[in-house]
């Protein structure tokens, strides 16, 4: 059924809580308002005051919440209304949360899902509008999950609230109101695995996010051109599913990494690494890093500075050239 | 022996335990056995003990790099403390934790945070929990005078008093924020002074006095078990060494070092016991006698514990 990537997200949502008593929402406007972009509509209504929390804004405290509610055993998933804020609750996401299960020798699992919309297209501006995986894909302890699609959304995010460690869930919110096709009945999508969402033998485009629909668009052009391109679907940033990404770089020998983040640092630059260590002499030409420049995201010049399909297409026709 | 006369003799034996146990790791630290830094609490066992006091293995205790008071008035085991505190495998946390991060899930020491006012926003998690699952369990968050300037401290009380969490914030006040003193960090002079902005009681009362806290811990855990939420105590202690161990403490006026140890919680309640006829005259040696061999025995076992194995380096990252 035809259905909104925010819809999906509220499904999961809905699901999860009907499933298991120990799952529980907080986070600022998440009740009486349904969320700032809607993704809890509804539950207050449907769940409870107990069962769905407002917040004060105040992001370390909502994290401190989550930590403190899965250490006695409870399941919770907390919202940040903006990726951005989350540098609000550095301390305890990174400090607390991620490195609670290993500091106690194993003493606590920490079931925590905190959702944050990231990303650019709204010009929301520098503070409203960055995508921060790799501010915490390099944190042991933490998985960060990226879906791009309404199909996987939902069914990753089930899957983090069903996971015992912390995840850092974070929705493109560009993406919000992309259709697409989510099936009836109950499902999952694995974390920590990536997909392939077009099979090709030319080139090999690792994309995340909002850039697995720019990739798509630019695999349909470069097909005319007769250049065949394979994009994988990352949808998991850690745990990293290198099987899949070298499987594809076995096939094709030629690796693009497209993600809206700034290129410089971003996780582009660890999945070239990995394949330059673990596959070494396989690749027939320099890979190509898709990325944002560096610079703070702009208000206005939004559409200079956010990759897109022309991007991935100059990216491609670089590593076929050489 | 009455239960009261018990629960006093408890209160002394938990006291002389924690100076007992802070002074002999102090002395192994000195002596190389120890990894890491440790930050004993010398001079500060009448808070950990009088509030301890009056929880039960149910409720929660969140604790600082401070901890090792709280943990073990709390019912904590001494033995694989002792090993934790070695970084041995035999220690609560496989040895993986150490002095800044001893925690025991089955006697509620939910575990020691080594950020200051780390553990206040995770307290108010636990007692949300409590609330959630409609038990009649408490939670008490330690921290010192310096975390109450964290924005954390700020946020964690405004929520607890929010959402009428059962709650107790003990702020310990030695008077020092690591090598600073409170005149020179906060504008007021009590740290409860602050619970009136947020719509909680304030309470403060002599950290030397363990009959003063106990009676103050008593009522704000009263308080927070029946429903009316949180309740901000602050106990005024003195510090009596410095920030960790092996801080000469230059920082600090020979005065004010030698004015903190003027008055002694332990050998004060002991006089009291003494005096109301609830202690004889051998009393105080007996509970150290007890401590001493218990303490021995702890050292000998976290001696005798391997240290942790080169795959625990790999173990629990992830569950």
């Amino acid at each position: 059924m035809e259905t909104r990537y925010i819809k999906a997200i509220n499904e999961a949502l809905a699901e999860e809580m009907a499933r298991d008593e120990s799952v529980f929402v907080v986070g600022e406007d998440v009740g009486g308002a349904g969320g700032a972009f809607s993704a809890t509509r509804d539950l207050l209504a449907r769940f409870g005051a107990r069962r769905v929390r407002d917040t004060p804004i105040s992001e370390a405290a909502i994290v401190g919440i989550a930590t403190g509610a899965a250490i006695r055993g409870l399941r919770p998933v907390a919202e940040i209304m903006f990726a951005d804020f989350l540098a609000l609750s550095m301390d305890q996401i990174v400090n607390q949360l991620a490195k609670v299960r290993y500091m106690f020798g194993g003493m606590y699992a920490m079931p925590v899902v905190i959702r944050a919309p990231c990303g650019g297209g709204l010009n929301a501006g520098p503070q409203h509008s960055q995508c921060v995986e790799a501010w915490f894909a390099g944190v042991p302890g933490l998985k960060v999950v990226m879906p791009a699609t309404p199909h996987d959304v939902k069914g990753l995010l089930k899957s983090a609230i069903r996971d015992d460690n912390p995840v850092l869930f974070l929705e493109n919110k560009a993406l919000y109101a992309l259709k697409g096709d989510v099936p009836e009945g109950e499902y999952l999508v694995p974390i920590g695995k990536a997909e392939v969402k077009r099979a090709g033998k030319d080139v090999t485009v690792v994309a995340t996010s909002r850039m697995v629909h720019q990739s798509l668009e630019a695999a349909q052009g470069l097909a005319g051109e007769g250049i065949d391109v394979e994009i994988l679907d990352l949808r998991t940033i850690t745990p990293l599913d290198k099987e899949s990404i070298f499987r594809s770089v076995e096939k094709t020998s030629r690796l693009v990494v497209a993600h809206e983040a700034v290129k410089a640092f971003g996780i582009g630059a660890e999945i070239v690494a990995a394949v330059c260590e673990e596959l070494p002499g396989r690749l027939r030409a320099p890979p190509c890093r898709v990325g944002a420049p560096f610079v703070p995201v702009p208000f206005a010049q939004e559409r200079q500075y956010l990759p897109d399909a022309a991007g991935v297409v100059r990216a491609v026709k670089s590593v076929m050239a050489a | 022996m009455t239960d009261a006369r018990e629960q006093q003799l408890a209160i002394l034996h938990s006291m002389v335990r924690i100076r007992r146990v802070e002074e002999r790791l102090s002395e192994l630290f000195s002596q190389g056995k120890v990894p890491g830094f440790i930050h004993v609490s010398i001079g500060q066992e009448a808070i950990a003990a009088g509030v301890c006091s009056c929880l039960g293995p149910e409720d929660s205790v969140l604790t600082t790099h401070r901890g090792h008071g709280h943990a073990l008035a709390k019912g904590i085991g001494l033995k694989r403390f002792m090993a934790e505190i070695y970084g041995r495998r035999d220690g609560f946390c496989k040895g993986k934790s150490g002095s800044m991060h001893i925690a025991d899930k089955g006697v509620g020491v939910v575990g020691a945070n080594g950020i200051v006012g780390g553990g206040l926003p995770i307290s108010l998690g636990t007692a949300l929990a409590s609330q959630y699952r409609g038990e009649k369990t408490v939670t008490v968050c330690f921290f010192g005078d310096g975390a109450s300037n964290q924005g954390t401290f700020h946020e964690s009380l405004n929520i607890a008093a929010l959402w009428s969490l059962p709650l107790v914030f003990c702020c310990e006040n030695n008077g020092w924020a690591q090598f600073t003193p409170q005149a020179r960090y906060m504008k007021v002079e009590s740290v409860a002074e602050r619970a009136e902005g947020y719509g909680i009681p304030g309470v403060t009362v002599d950290g030397n006095d363990v009959v003063r806290v106990r009676e103050a811990a008593l009522e704000a855990v009263a308080r927070a078990r029946r429903g009316d939420g949180p309740t901000l105590l602050e106990c005024k202690v003195r510090r009596w060494l410095g920030h960790y161990v092996g801080d000469a403490q230059k920082y600090r006026p020979p005065e004010d070092v030698k004015g903190a140890k003027a008055l002694d919680p332990i050998r004060a309640y002991a006089d009291q016991l003494s005096a109301a006829g609830a202690i004889g005259p051998d009393g105080l040696a007996d509970i150290e006698l007890r401590v001493k061999a218990e303490i021995d025995e702890a050292v000998r076992f976290a001696g005798e514990s391997p240290p942790a194995g080169p795959e625990e380096l790999f173990t629990d990252v992830y569950a």
